[in-house]
């Protein structure tokens, strides 16, 4: 039987550290959805959504009062749409239609995020994706909830630079289009290099076509749970402390997959995945920059950070796959700047540059996540920039991200202010040496060999 | 409550004569069960826990914790019911 200990321990890491599950993500197939007519398409996509997330955010809050857990997130994804709206959109301003219909339908559910305006073009774009692509700095500026994330690489088809490139421009664009809010329209998008079909995790969730007609999946979170137990290990040796980040992955693992496991039999949707992820919120006391610092590094960008990073990224995965029957999705620390104070502290204080991002992000989930540049930045460069990173996740057979935000009429040392969950960020200086040469080229890069790994 | 499902009661606060007294008249008014209660007294700290079941459907478990931390509110302490499966599925492999 339970002792008192074990319940304070739980409910301590509840209420003193943090400890939550980070969102709860229905993934819905749009496909059955496809029309000639657009009117038809939009009609067909909000129907299903709506009848098939209509008690989502209910649910949530029905298991979040009766197990004590708060869960932060209801949120949806859907199928890629530049798959669903081939058939009828004929221009870009029809796709931005299809994101209007979707912010409603976010709104009428209630959930805060809904992903999947989407395409994936890691070898070649068809008309209808770059339609999309073209139209995101439209749906990202017109819409509030709608995000948007766009997969150009993998590393069984290597990358398309063609997309890479028409990206830093659509960057650029999305920045221009929402200046007067900071140039948020960017936190929404998320470029991709081996996308994962059932990410629950905002910007970039969206519902694969492998996927069944309708999941649930479940990202956990909890770097407060992580850095309060690695306190307790002070000046031990790395045995020890890979242990306790596991032992304690574990136990924040097994809240999601009960979460999980709820939501997915109240709703009557098959239960996906676990994305296991230590994912930092603004708040103090909920960062990964912190446990670094726990670790034994006075700032996150200090040498030792990638070693610190990689075994708490590998410690994080080693207890939570015994934790949940089914694990999937980005499953990774994240380490945004934005959203994570103890890296914004770490930027201010000159400790952590774009170069070392780059590096952890080797190592980690999920890649350049909420990053302030100048406004001025050159779309050739931050198209060098995505394709650096691309290159990463190529290679090293994992995904990686880029969500880069150039802030219109800011530069370095000036600060952004997002709001909410989102954060704030310093402006971050950007390497100003010139790469157009590079990115003009066009065409794509061919896919790594698989052998030969050095 | 739901049938067959236990729950944790959690009472965290300032020790003071009754509280025990009156969470239990509370559960035998709605004739929930206890099976067990345990206790910690830490720095003039009172943190006990109760796992308690109930037969007989009388009360939402919504309806339940929301009492229950209304009358921990009338008398200074924090009181919390939460279905067990959260600390077994953290605790127990």
């Amino acid at each position: 039987m339970l002792n008192v200990n074990e319940v304070i321990e739980t409910n301590r890491m509840i209420h003193e550290m943090n400890l939550d599950v980070r969102t709860i993500t229905m993934g819905i197939s749009l496909l059955d959805c496809v029309s000639e007519s657009l009117e038809e398409c939009c009609d067909n996509i909000y129907r299903k959504i709506t009848s098939l997330a209509r008690d989502l955010v209910k649910t949530g809050q029905e298991i979040e009062l009766e197990y004590g857990i708060p869960i932060v997130n209801k949120r949806i994804s859907v199928t890629p749409i530049a798959l669903v709206g081939g058939r009828c959109c004929k221009k870009p301003e029809d796709f931005v239609r299809i994101a209007r219909e979707l912010d409603r339908c976010a709104h009428e559910v209630g959930v805060n995020f809904i992903g999947g305006y989407s395409a994936l073009v890691n070898k070649g774009m068809t008309p209808a994706d770059e339609m999309l692509i073209r139209s995101i700095p439209q749906a990202l500026a017109g819409t509030e909830r709608v995000c948007s994330s766009v997969n150009v690489g993998s590393t069984k088809t290597g990358i398309n630079m063609d997309a890479v490139k028409l990206l830093g421009e659509i960057i650029l664009e999305t920045s221009k289009l929402t200046k007067d809010r900071d140039s948020i329209g960017n936190a929404k998008l998320v470029v991709f290099t081996n996308a994962p079909d059932d990410n629950p995790f905002m910007a970039g969730a969206f519902h694969g076509v492998t996927e069944a007609d309708c999941v649930i999946n479940v990202g956990v979170s909890g770097p407060g749970v992580v850095k309060r137990a690695i306190e307790k290990v002070k000046g031990q040796n790395f045995e020890v402390l890979c242990e306790t980040i596991k032992k304690t992955a574990f136990k924040v693992t097994r809240v999601g997959q009960l979460v999980a496991r709820e939501a997915s039999r109240r709703l009557g949707v098959p239960f996906g995945i676990i994305d296991l992820s230590l994912a930092p919120t603004p708040a103090v006391g909920d960062s990964v920059g912190e446990i670094l610092e726990e670790i034994g590094l006075e700032y996150a960008g200090a040498p030792g950070t990638t070693a610190a990073l990689a075994l708490l990224n590998d410690q994080v995965k080693k207890g939570g796959v015994m934790a949940s029957s089914y694990v999937g999705g980005l499953s990774g620390a994240f380490i945004p700047v934005s959203e994570d104070q103890r890296m914004i502290d770490a930027v201010e204080a000159g400790a952590l540059t774009l170069e070392k991002l780059e590096a952890m992000t080797c190592v980690c989930s999920v890649g350049l996540d909420m990053i302030a540049i100048p406004g001025d930045t050159k779309a050739t460069t931050i198209s060098g920039i995505i394709a650096d990173e691309m290159a990463l996740g190529m290679v090293n057979q994992k995904t990686t991200a880029v969500r880069i935000i150039p802030v219109i009429g800011k530069g370095v040392g000036d600060t952004v202010e997002f709001g909410g969950l989102l954060g704030h960020a310093p402006v971050m200086a950007v390497n100003s040496f010139d790469c157009s040469a590079f990115i003009n080229r066009g065409g794509r890069i061919p896919a790594p060999i698989h052998s030969f790994k050095n | 409550m739901n049938e067959l499902k236990k729950s944790i009661i959690t009472v965290i606060g300032k020790d003071s004569v009754g509280i025990i007294a009156k969470v239990c008249t509370y559960l035998a008014d709605n004739d929930i069960n206890i099976l067990d209660i345990s206790q910690t007294i830490t720095g003039g700290y009172f943190n006990m826990m109760m796992i308690v079941e109930s037969a007989e459907v009388k009360k939402t478990f919504p309806d339940m914790a929301s009492d229950l931390r209304d009358l921990g509110e009338q008398i200074g302490v924090v009181i919390q019911a939460q279905h067990e499966e959260i600390f077994q599925m953290m605790h127990r492999i």
